[in-house]
């Protein structure tokens, strides 16, 4: 089957000496199909089987508009706090040489190695109001912990290293020389960052955005000790499921999570074509 | 350590340096603003764990980990990541000799399918599962007659832990087999190297720091995935309670030292991770294709 042509001159795959296709490839989709594909299809089915009125019934449920609104706003607050922060620590990081470097550029990674409940509940102790941080924003009557405030915060802390990690390359790809030209041909410090250096780091910094922005979404484990976790207020979409799944409301769980799917996919969909209009605009 | 960029850097022309890089006060507030960043949202956090999980004193934390629940929640979590990073490297070397050393029809979808674990949240990785295995699952009744038990059990727990960490070893391998190309594969077996001898003595070598690095994620991520495992789990203590759930369950005792002591144990492992990732990238960076990116 693997080398079978279908058609004159379409061949499958490509000769090579090289051995184990079948083996290897086949390996490989029997575990992707029954690990990932198979139960993401159960997922779908189910939802299909709901009835499209049934499904809409669900996700027009106000606290699940809510619970939906919330995990994209605040994912999407998160996202461009990340991009702004997240951007000049990359820059920092990339242009300036400073003792400890190495340490803080490793230091970037921790929210992908740190368990996400362990941040939870260390995001939540430190804004708590008789935290170390909470304590000096309750004077100012600022609410961190369990409000939406401290999901964005969380979403902050998971969603940091896409933005930097994604930007941090193309940084070090710049060639100086090209800030040299514009420098000599009289251009000034700023419009060299906005002529020249931003539009050939704007797909990296849309492309962390989006990461930060679909970790987000998603993100539980973080969240649900600082959010208060309030229906209507501060209750995420995952959370939500979660409930549902709980109260053996596996209908309302299925479709929610069929929605939260959909929409991701239409938004990773949207930000690959703002992406590839952002190549052609600026190649 | 010794960098030769940093002389570029330097102002070698005062109006000419004005344009290349930014004035000093705009330096000194950027990396201001870059410590002030990292400091409140990463080291802080990192402080309060362990802050919290030694605010009792040294015998308090002990005595916290040595009860037999946490210990039993220790246990299981080395025995899940036990079995799914392995499943998970073998998955991970075949897709990415499939993938980096052949040409074949499909290729470019096989590759997007293999990074969705990434894209779904973690808690719906959990719930396809109970979908499948669940008593109203598809597959629940036929399980319940055969007395299969999945769900609210380990495999249950192995199963949504291997969904979340599906990527990790793949997608460090497929770059670096990519970039390393076929020749030493070809001229190993010209030379009469079997397939077998090819791949042990030619193709894992070249790529075993890259494979390390993957695994080193995997791993992180296997240990402390806590949404997907906590929709699968049934939280039965001392039996499906892994270390991030345990955590979870502590703290939502108000045991707050005790759950700072259980998560003080993940943070050190995160801790060990980044040293052993950060070396790998320092001394292997070049045999490691993605290191940026993750």
């Amino acid at each position: 089957m693997t080398t079978a042509p279908a058609q004159a001159g379409w061949r499958f795959r490509q000769p090579s000496v090289i051995p184990g296709f079948g083996l290897m490839l086949g390996f490989s989709l029997a575990y992707l199909t029954l690990i990932i594909l198979i139960p993401l299809s159960g997922l779908v089915w189910r939802s299909a089987a709901l009835g499209w009125a049934d499904f809409w019934a669900i996700v027009i449920d106000r606290r699940t508009i809510n619970a939906l609104g919330i995990s994209f706003g605040a994912a999407f607050a998160a996202a461009v706090v990340n991009v702004v922060f997240g951007t000049i620590v990359a820059w920092v990081l990339v242009r300036y040489r400073f003792p400890g470097r190495r340490i803080a550029d490793a230091m970037v990674d921790l929210p992908f190695a740190l368990p996400t409940a362990v941040a939870g509940i260390a995001l939540t102790t430190l804004y708590a109001p008789n935290g170390w941080i909470g304590k000096l924003l309750m004077p100012l009557g600022i609410k961190v912990a369990y409000t939406p405030l401290g999901i964005v915060i969380a979403l902050v802390f998971i969603g940091l290293p896409f933005v930097v990690r994604t930007v941090q390359p193309i940084m070090e790809e710049i060639d100086k020389e090209v800030e040299e030209v514009a420098a000599t041909l009289g251009a000034s410090r700023f419009q060299i960052i906005t002529r020249i250096l931003f539009p050939g780091l704007a797909p990296a910094i849309i492309t962390g955005f989006a990461l930060a922005f679909a970790r987000g979404v998603g993100e539980y484990g973080s969240v649900i000790f600082i959010a208060g976790n309030l229906p209507y207020k501060s209750e995420i979409a995952p959370l939500l499921i979660v409930i549902r799944l709980e109260e053996y409301n596996y209908p309302a769980a299925t479709a929610i999570a069929t929605i939260m799917l959909a929409l991701s996919f239409v938004m990773l969909l949207v930000v690959n074509l703002v992406q590839s209009w952002s190549r052609k605009r600026y190649g | 350590m010794a960098d030769p960029e940093i002389k570029s850097y330097e102002p070698y022309h005062e109006s000419l340096s004005a344009a290349v890089t930014e004035s000093r006060p705009v330096r000194a507030a950027l990396m201001i603003v870059a410590f002030a960043f990292l400091g409140v949202f990463l080291l802080l956090p990192l402080i309060v764990v362990f802050n919290e999980a030694f605010a009792k004193g040294i015998g308090t934390y002990t005595e916290a980990l040595a009860s037999p629940d946490t210990r039993s929640a220790i246990r299981l979590t080395l025995l899940v990541a036990a079995i799914s990073v392995p499943l998970n490297i073998v998955f991970g070397i075949s897709a990415a000799w499939a993938i980096a050393k052949f040409e074949f029809t499909g290729k470019a979808f096989l590759t997007t399918l293999i990074d969705l674990p990434f894209s779904v949240s973690p808690v719906i990785s959990g719930l396809v599962y109970v979908l499948l295995f669940g008593a109203q699952g598809l597959l629940g009744a036929w399980l319940k007659a055969h007395g299969i038990v999945i769900l609210f059990a380990v495999p249950g727990i192995v199963l949504a832990t291997i969904f979340v960490t599906f990527p990790f070893v793949a997608r460090e391998l497929i770059p670096l087999m990519q970039e390393q190309g076929n020749g030493d594969e070809e001229a190993a077996l010209s030379l009469g190297a079997n397939g077998s001898q090819t791949f042990w003595y030619v193709t894992l070598p070249n790529v075993k720091w890259g494979l390390l690095y993957g695994v080193l994620l995997c791993n992180a991520r296997a240990m402390g995935e806590f949404g997907a495992v906590s929709v699968v789990s049934g939280h039965i203590r001392g039996l499906t309670n892994t270390m991030p759930l345990h955590v979870e369950i502590l703290y939502n005792e108000y045991n707050a030292v005790a759950a700072f002591a259980v998560a003080s144990l993940l943070a050190g492992l995160a801790l060990v991770t980044l040293v052993l990732k950060t070396l790998l990238e320092m001394r292997y960076g070049a045999e490691i294709a993605a290191v940026r990116g993750h």
